[in-house]
Order: structure tokens, then sequence, then C-alpha cells
């Protein structure tokens, strides 16, 4: 990690290779984060509806959407589908290049590839992950709109007034801020355990293994403390 | 006959009886050879007979110019697996040095230990006069675009296509050269390995020997001074590793590269080598030309030639 921070800032910047990993973070986890979103906000609105409607709250549930949706669901489903996609991909991808020589490569041609391979590609994810979950809190609103309109009937322009009322600046700033941890540690995680896999085949698979559990823990572990550091704001 | 045997440990050898007669007073300057530094601590040998076995002076001043490859006492350990036990070695300037030995005899951890891949416990290494071991990352790095290295499967990028994986070096070293001077330098290499119509192919694409033609243009386009084969025909069929042979020397020919080529293959160390090293046991064990070693009578050395 130390290692990150020394060479993020050196030039020569390896723009080209960054601008290619935030698309194949961003745009083609695009459709897996919506799809997984979608779903979340019209689950979320069926299975609370009997309850706030015991309540007489239904005009609430917009709110409670909202607030879920952007505090925990959102950043964290996002991270959690993203650990699996683009961490997977990463150890893999770097574990299989390091058995195949190809960082070796790169290295006696005088490419450094910790900063071609691990610094871009965790650029990438920190980048990519706070504007998926921006995403994915849009769509699983519309699903959320769209699962109210089953029983009630609730107007596109009308739900977003609603849901967007009950926000504050404590519940979208400090979400805000974690997704780019949950970004960083899903890079440079992924790509740790693929850039120090052994020589085999079977070091390829475990890699990607351990990229996957080892940053959805710390993608858990940071939305805990977030979490306890929002309590004391 | 250049090659030596001990019956017990073998030592290193450098028997000067085949090397140019040298004028003492046209020897360069004590200034001007590479630094040796003190051998380091190694299994304890038994005493060469000093008949066949010249000291380390001696091996020195049968380099009739300074080398380019200069090893000495390289020592390298995987935990308690002592894997090289003090290798002396050196390559002159447009010479082609064949390693030869049995599988796990530490010929590639020796290549590698050339280029940073692996650092020695001990023993000295300089390339182009400069000990290896006291060069700082970037002046490494500086250092090892002078130097090619054509591993093993080729290590091709498999996520570019044959010109990316050209251009790459180039994008990373040759930042100011235009765009067109860089496109015909890809065309030309891949010329030079005859495989100018797989340019757009992805590596996944290619045959073996392809996947080598192509690991050695791309290696060759930073125009290396030395080149390092790592078992360049390794896992080919007889005609396409003849083919792989005959463009080394052709390479070799063309741009006037030193080179040291690890392999088990005697055809092509037949037509490549200028020199053939054993080594055995992690030292070398001994060294001469191939039409030697060929004639040796030590069963171990004639195990590779029959």
């Amino acid at each position: 990690m130390l290692r990150f921070f020394r060479e993020v800032f050196v030039p020569p910047y390896e723009w080209r290779e960054v601008f290619y990993q935030c698309y194949l973070v961003g745009y083609k986890s695009t459709f897996l984060i919506s799809l997984t979103a979608f779903i979340m906000g019209v689950v979320l609105t069926i299975q609370s509806r009997p309850s706030m409607a015991a309540f007489g709250a239904i005009s609430l549930i917009p709110g409670m959407v909202s607030v879920s949706v952007i505090r925990e669901i959102g950043p964290v489903i996002t991270a959690i589908i993203c650990c699996g996609k683009v961490g997977s991909r990463m150890g893999a991808e770097l574990g299989s290049m390091r058995v195949t020589e190809q960082i070796d490569a790169m290295e006696v041609s005088a490419i450094n590839p910790f900063r071609y391979l691990v610094v871009t590609r965790t650029v990438a994810t920190t980048l990519m992950i706070p504007l998926l979950t921006i995403i994915a809190d849009i769509v699983a609103f519309l699903g959320a709109w769209l699962a109210m309109n089953i029983h009630d009937t609730s107007t596109l322009r009308h739900f977003f007034q609603a849901a967007i009322s009950h926000l504050g600046f404590l519940d979208i700033f400090p979400a805000v801020i974690k997704t780019f941890f949950f970004g960083f540690v899903i890079g440079i995680i992924g790509c740790f355990k693929g850039f120090r896999a052994r020589r085999g085949t079977e070091s390829v698979g475990l890699a990607a293994n351990s990229a996957v559990v080892a940053s959805s823990i710390a993608v858990f572990i940071i939305d805990m403390l977030a979490a306890q550091i929002t309590d004391l704001l | 006959m250049n090659y030596i045997k001990n019956d017990t440990v073998p030592i290193p050898a450098a028997d000067t009886s085949d090397q140019p007669d040298i004028d003492p007073q046209a020897m360069p300057d004590a200034s001007d050879q590479p630094e040796i530094a003190t051998q380091p601590e190694i299994a304890p040998q038994p005493t060469p007979d000093t008949s066949v076995q010249p000291d380390e002076t001696a091996a020195l001043a049968s380099v009739d110019e300074e080398p380019v490859v200069l090893i000495r006492g390289l020592v390298k350990s995987f935990k308690d697996h002592e894997v090289l036990r003090g290798v002396d070695l050196h390559v002159k300037k447009g010479e082609n040095l064949v390693i030869l030995g049995k599988s796990g005899t530490g010929k590639s951890v020796l290549i590698k230990c050339l280029v940073g891949l692996e650092w020695p416990d001990a023993g000295t290494i300089s390339i182009f006069g400069e000990d290896i071991a006291a060069l700082s990352y970037n002046k490494m790095n500086a250092l090892r675009v002078r130097i090619g290295f054509l591993f093993q499967n080729a290590a091709l990028y498999d996520s570019m296509t044959v010109r990316e994986n050209l251009a790459f070096p180039l994008r990373q070293h040759k930042k100011t050269m235009s765009k067109e001077k860089k496109e015909a330098l890809i065309n030309e290499m891949l010329d030079n390995v005859g495989l100018l119509d797989s340019i757009d192919l992805l590596p996944s694409k290619l045959s073996g020997g392809q996947s080598k033609r192509i690991g050695l243009a791309r290696t060759l386009i930073l125009r290396p001074e030395i080149m390092l084969y790592d078992e360049p025909t390794t896992g080919l069929d007889t005609g396409t590793a003849r083919e792989i042979s005959d463009l080394i020397c052709q390479m070799k020919r063309k741009y006037n590269i030193s080179s040291i080529t690890i392999t088990h293959d005697m055809p092509c160390a037949r037509i490549t080598a200028d020199r053939i090293i054993l080594l055995k046991d992690g030292i070398v064990y001994a060294e001469g030309s191939y039409e030697d070693l060929e004639q040796s009578e030590d069963e171990w050395i004639r195990s590779f030639f029959y």
C-alpha cells in the first residue's frame, strides 16, 4: 500500500491504461450493478410495504428507501458485486501474468510492472466505484418506484421528490466518501493477490479467490468504521 | 581442449591454451578491469589441480578485451537448496555463450540473476563493467534496456495483439519517436522473424514457434546489446527448433549482439554456440567449444552428445 502512494503521484503517468481500466471496471460493470440495484430497490419496497402499511406510513416508503439505499445498500451492494467481478478479475489476470512470466517480461524490459499494472487498476477502481454507486442508487430508486406502483400510485417525479426530501448531508457525504475507500481496497487487494501469486496454475485460482474474500471483508470493515464515524458526527 | 574435470567436486575451469596469445604489454591496465569482489564463502572444495586450473587472475587474463558480462563466485540458494555454488563466467562482445546442464542445475536462475529477476546471495555480476548489485533502480532499468531476455514460453502479453506487444516497449522507452518510425520498426522486426502477416493476431492464435519468434522480435525492438535466451527451442519440433536457432545466429550477425543461451537442445547448441559451459551441481563443470566437448572422454559430458 505504501508503494502505491509512493508511485501514484510520480510521473510518468499511465493515463492510457488508467482509462482502459476505467472502461473495464466502470462500463463493463454497469449492467450487472444496475440489475442488482434494481432488484434490491424492488425487494426492499415490497418487503417493507406491509410493515409501513400497518403503521399507515405508506407515504414514508420513498424516504425509507432513499435513506437505506444511499447510506448502505447502494455502496455496499456495489462494492460487493465489484469484489466478485473486478477483484477476482484483477487477481486472476495478474496471477496469470505472474505465472506466465509476463510480469517478469515487463520487469526485464525496464517497465515498472507495479506502476503499469497495480497503480493503474487501483486508481481505476477508486474512481469508478463511486460512479457505479451513484448509478446503483438511481436504478434502485427506479426499482422501488416501480414496486410501489404495484399496489399504490405514485408518479416518478413525486417519488423522487419524496425520496430526496428525506436525505440530509450526513446521509450523502459519508456514503460518497466511503465508496472511494471501497474502490481503493478492491483494487489494491485484487492486484496485490495477483501480483504476489506464486508459480503454478493453482496459484491463479487462489489469487482470484483470496482477492474476493479479502476485499469483501475489507469492505465490511470499512463500512462498519464509516458507520461509527458517521455516528460521532 | 578447454574443459576440465575434477574427480570429486568439479572446479570452474578456464584453461587458456585455446585462447589467443596475449602480449603482456598489450594487457589492459588493471584499473580498466571490472572490480572483482572478495570471493564469497561457499562450500569447501578440494584444492584444484593447478596444472589445469588457473587462478582467477589467469581466468581474467584469458579475456582479451573487457567482457560485456563477467560473473564471479555467484551463489544462489532457495531456502536450504543451494542452486548455484560459485559460478564464474564471462561473455565477450559479439560472443554467444551456451550454457548446458541438466534440469535443476540453476541455468535459468543464473540468467535471471543477470537482469535482476533473482538476486544472488553472494558473488558479483558485472555487465558492461557495472556491478549490478550497486545500481539504483533507475540505473538498473537503464541497463535492462540494453539487455534482451527471451523467455522460455515467450511471455507475450496475451491481452495485446502482436503489434501492441511490439509497440509496448517502444511506447515506454522511445517516447519521442514518431508514430511512423515506430510502425516502421515494428514492421522491420516482424519481417526479420518472418511473421509480418501475424501483426494483428492475439498471442493465443500463435503456435509455439511463432510465439518464440514474436518474443524475439519484441525483445530485439529495443536493440539490446546482450541477449539472454532461456531455452529458446524447448517444446518445439525439430524443424521449428532449427529455424529458431538459425534466427538467433542471424540476429547475432545482423545486430552484433552478445548472447547467453540456456538450452538442453544439442543441435541448437551446435548451431549457435561460440563457446559452451556445462553446469553441474551449481558450478561450471566444463568449458570449451562444441567440438572440444563432443570429443571429451568424460562420461557425464558425453551424455549430452550421445
